[in-house]
């Protein structure tokens, strides 16, 4: 395990140095994704300035919704980039020159590439995040902290997953790739927003079938002194992000299987 | 005409084989159209002032947005972009065509093909189920029609201009980024404009992006009523001309860069 | 000794989604696709034993990747024993990899914007390779390989041939006791091939390595094997010394000669004239009916001849000609 984490790290830091033999375009990208992160936020920020609230929620209650799964976002970009790429891998043959390694086959797809101009979402997110907390009145104890954490990591642990799970299907088909892009994509965009807005099934898809709302909105609840969630008890709040980390296992699970498949099929 | 025509055609031949592409497409901007309807019926619902626009022209604003995606001048046009870093310009050179007008076309066909694609199916389950409404009058339909087809050349001209710009390899990757992130701040995509705060409206109003979405789909709802259609088309006729000239001149300049580099 | 490489009839079947044309046959397809059924590998069996170079041909799409595919635990079989260093590959594909090199001639394994030695440095962690080990391989390959100035150099500066002594140097970091070379030598120039081929004879020759090579290119073959296998649709045709290629390919030798008088008229009953330019004139003739020297004594005793060579027709047409040989035959089933 330990030893699979110096790898990975090896892999990030020759990642890093080859981005930056591009220095220029390696900062324009970073400046753009922290730019058109920045429209969202924009958008949701004249909302509130017409609307004044929303089904309760205040802006900086909303953004710190938004920054967390912002920042959730970008790290899973950053980290687990070399699965949204998969598809093109699985087409040039370069997954078999993994196969012949004696590595785990999703530590060397992760390690494929380390995306550094995510800091700009990232950086966009955290400014949103640590304003949100600063406006807000919570008192941040060790817990809350640990809480806002939690829910980030497992937040990345859960993007993470939706990048393993379409990686997956490329064993499979390449036409339906797009389904996935839709619910990650669409996923961030419906969480930085408070879950009461949307329709009861739409609840409950991004609650159980993706896990989403145990690692922004739950969380969230619980930093706020909300009470529980569709009748379960607070507490709850508390544990939920454990949901992001299993969600990334099953998708391992699931991809095992996937490799499997290629290993018999060869395609 | 015949040769652009052509190419038109030659590129609708190869956009019919990606159906399954375009039906996931019609699915995701279903899905999109849907969350975004969700929050804006959040918002107006916490709400009782009076707004620019009411919530039923905006449920139908995202659902012409989302059929509309296509025309977002959001990327270059990817054989372009490789053509001009291959420095492959040169074949391209070699036709007895304009090289302007070629180019435009392949960026029409671009953005042209998979809106048609994917607008039809959505436009019909929008229409059915989901509260999109029609224009109130014929006057609103024509000028809609003539609206959206001006939209179209606008958006092919964005995306030439910035395909062009490739010629200078790092400053056009990043005037690339900054347009596209205007144009969906600028089009209506993200927000209906109306419902920007003043000072961005006003920039709005400065761009040319607003003509490719937001004042067609504003002319279709009579939002913009049908008798104002003629002032904001000939604005819309005014960006096409100043954008199809810039992106003639700076492939003119391009192209004598291309020359200088030589090789 | 025990083989370094078992395989006992090993089958390989893939199922191929036919897609019906037309708008309706999309449709149908999602409902329900039809398959054809393709034997890649369709019971091969062969050994190598330890310190072998092999020399694995065949025309494209003959189950030359899919074997090594399944020797180096990328693919399973459908049916067969298959051991390479005593393991089964797609059951403990990490540790049968762990033992082998393999160069994709198509494919580089080194990162493309990142100095060579980086490249190295990371597959001695991904290989898990002791420094002192790592250390005393890198500078054995380096100096055999020629590869000192590049070690700094960008991978997408250098160029083919450099590349692929590159990773040639790469896939031998963790000192496998088995290669699989995949086309090594395509789109090298003359220069390069040769430096490679001499490369891969040295290791073979001096470090005892088993090879197995697959190529397009006869002339590594020729410079390279002493054994070689022949595939065709799945099966082996020929498995053997290359001597014995050529006598399995029927022997015909062709004897050229140049005429003094260039508007002479040729007679001569024992060989088949194939072309005539001018003074020169190839003929064709087999060895086993008529003694090459005799050809040439009665040949040079009805003609005036200012130069005469004889040749063996070169590899290519022997195995052009194995594979028709192989096509003609009647398959099993019907």
């Amino acid at each position: 395990m330990r030893d699979a984490f110096t790898l990975y790290l090896r892999y990030a830091a020759i990642s890093i140095r080859s981005q930056l033999e591009y220095r220029a375009s390696c900062a324009m990208f970073a400046a753009a994704s922290f730019v058109i992160s920045a429209i969202d936020f924009c958008a949701l920020w004249a909302l509130f300035r017409r609307f004044g609230s929303l089904q309760g929620w205040k802006l900086q209650e909303v953004a710190l919704l938004y920054g967390m799964v912002n920042v959730s976002f970008a790290l899973a970009e950053g980290f687990a980039r070399g699965f949204d790429s998969f598809e093109t891998m699985v087409r040039n043959g370069g997954f078999d020159r993994l196969l012949v390694r004696p590595r785990s086959t999703a530590l060397q797809v992760a390690g494929q590439e380390l995306q550094l101009m995510r800091v700009g979402r990232l950086a966009q997110g955290a400014l949103v995040l640590f304003w949100a907390a600063g406006e807000l009145d919570v008192h941040w104890s060790v817990a809350r902290l640990a809480l806002v954490a939690a829910a980030v990591v497992s937040g990345a642990c859960l993007f993470a997953g939706l990048f393993v799970l379409q990686a997956t299907l490329a064993f499979w088909t390449t036409s339906t790739l797009e389904i996935v892009n839709t619910v990650t994509y669409g996923g961030v965009e419906t969480a930085q927003y408070p879950l009461d807005v949307y329709r009861p099934w739409f609840r409950a898809f991004f609650t159980f079938v993706v896990p989403l709302a145990c690692v922004n909105y739950l969380p969230a609840h619980a930093l706020l002194g909300r009470g529980g969630v569709f009748g379960a008890p607070a507490w709850l709040n508390w544990i939920a992000p454990a949901m992001g980390p299993a969600f990334l296992a099953a998708a391992l699970g699931v991809w095992q299987m996937g490799v499997r498949r290629y290993c018999s099929t060869g395609s | 005409m015949r040769p652009y025509l052509c190419i038109l055609g030659a590129r609708f031949r190869v956009q019919l084989q990606y159906r399954a592409a375009a039906l996931a497409g019609t699915l995701t901007q279903l899905f999109w159209g849907l969350i975004r309807v969700m929050i804006f019926d959040g918002f107006y619902r916490s709400s009782t002032a009076v707004h620019p626009i009411s919530l039923a022209q905006v449920v139908s604003y995202v659902w012409l947005s989302q059929a509309a995606f296509g025309m977002l001048p959001d990327r270059v046009e990817p054989e372009l972009r490789d053509m001009i870093r291959t420095g492959n310009v040169t074949s391209e050179l070699l036709r007895p065509i304009d090289l302007y007008w070629s180019w435009f076309c392949r960026c029409l066909a671009m953005t042209l093909i998979p809106t048609l694609m994917r607008s039809g199916p959505l436009l019909a389950v929008a229409f059915a189920f989901l509260e999109l409404q029609t224009p109130p009058g014929a006057a609103s339909v024509l000028a809609a029609a003539a609206a959206f087809a001006g939209g179209m050349l606008v958006s092919s001209a964005i995306t030439a201009l910035l395909s062009i710009g490739l010629f200078w390899t790092v400053s056009g990757d990043g005037l690339t980024r900054l347009s596209v992130a205007a144009a969906y701040l600028f089009s209506g995509m993200v927000l209906p404009i109306p419902l920007l705060p003043e000072a961005l409206q006003r920039a709005a109003a400065l761009l040319p992006y607003r003509y490719v979405l937001d004042v067609p789909m504003r002319l279709y709802l009579g939002h913009i009523p049908a008798s104002e259609a003629p002032m904001h088309l000939a604005a819309q006729l005014a960006w096409l001309l100043v954008l199809v000239a810039a992106g003639r001149g700076v492939l003119s300049r391009g192209l004598g860069r291309l020359v200088v580099q030589g090789g | 000794m025990a083989a370094i490489v078992r395989v006992e009839n090993l089958l390989k079947t893939f199922r191929i989604a036919e897609r019906r044309p037309g708008l309706w046959g999309a449709v149908a397809g999602l409902v329900h696709r039809r398959h054809r059924e393709v034997r890649a590998v369709d019971g091969i069996s062969f050994e190598l034993g330890p310190g072998e170079l092999v020399g694995y041909i065949g025309p494209n799409g003959a189950g030359k990747s899919t074997t090594v595919k399944i020797l180096s635990g990328i693919l399973v079989p459908d049916s067969g024993l298959c051991e390479v260093l005593g393991r089964v590959p797609w059951k403990q594909r990490v540790e049968t990899v762990a033992r082998i090199g393999v160069v994709f001639g198509q494919r580089t394994q080194l990162w493309w914007d990142l100095p060579v030695r980086e490249s190295f440095e990371l597959l001695r962690d991904i290989y898990r390779i002791e420094p002192g080990a790592y250390r005393a391989k890198s500078d054995e390959l380096i100096a055999m390989l020629g590869l000192e100035r590049l070690l700094d150099v960008p991978v997408r500066q250098l160029s083919l041939g450099q590349r692929m002594r590159c990773d040639l140097a790469a896939a031998l970091l963790h000192s496998p006791e088995l290669l699989f070379l995949d086309e090594p030598t395509i789109g090298l120039d003359a220069v390069s091939k040769l430096a490679v081929r001499d490369f891969i004879r040295r290791l073979n020759r001096e470090r005892g390595a088993s090879v197995i090579l697959t190529t397009h290119d006869l002339d590594d073959i020729e410079a390279l094997c002493t054994r070689v296998l022949v595939i065709a649709d799945g099966r082996i045709l020929c498995d053997g010394p290359l001597s014995d290629l050529r006598a399995r390919a029927g022997s015909r030798r062709s004897l050229t000669v140049d005429l003094v008088d260039p508007a002479a008229i040729v007679d001569c009953p024992e060989a088949e004239i194939v072309s005539r330019d001018g003074q020169r004139v190839q003929l064709c003739f087999d060895p086993t009916r008529v003694k090459t020297a005799d050809l040439i004594g009665r040949f040079v005793a009805r003609h005036p001849v200012r130069d005469l060579f004889v040749e063996n027709p070169p590899i290519e047409e022997l195995v052009a000609e194995l594979y028709q040989d192989a096509r003609r035959e009647p398959p099993d089933l019907p």
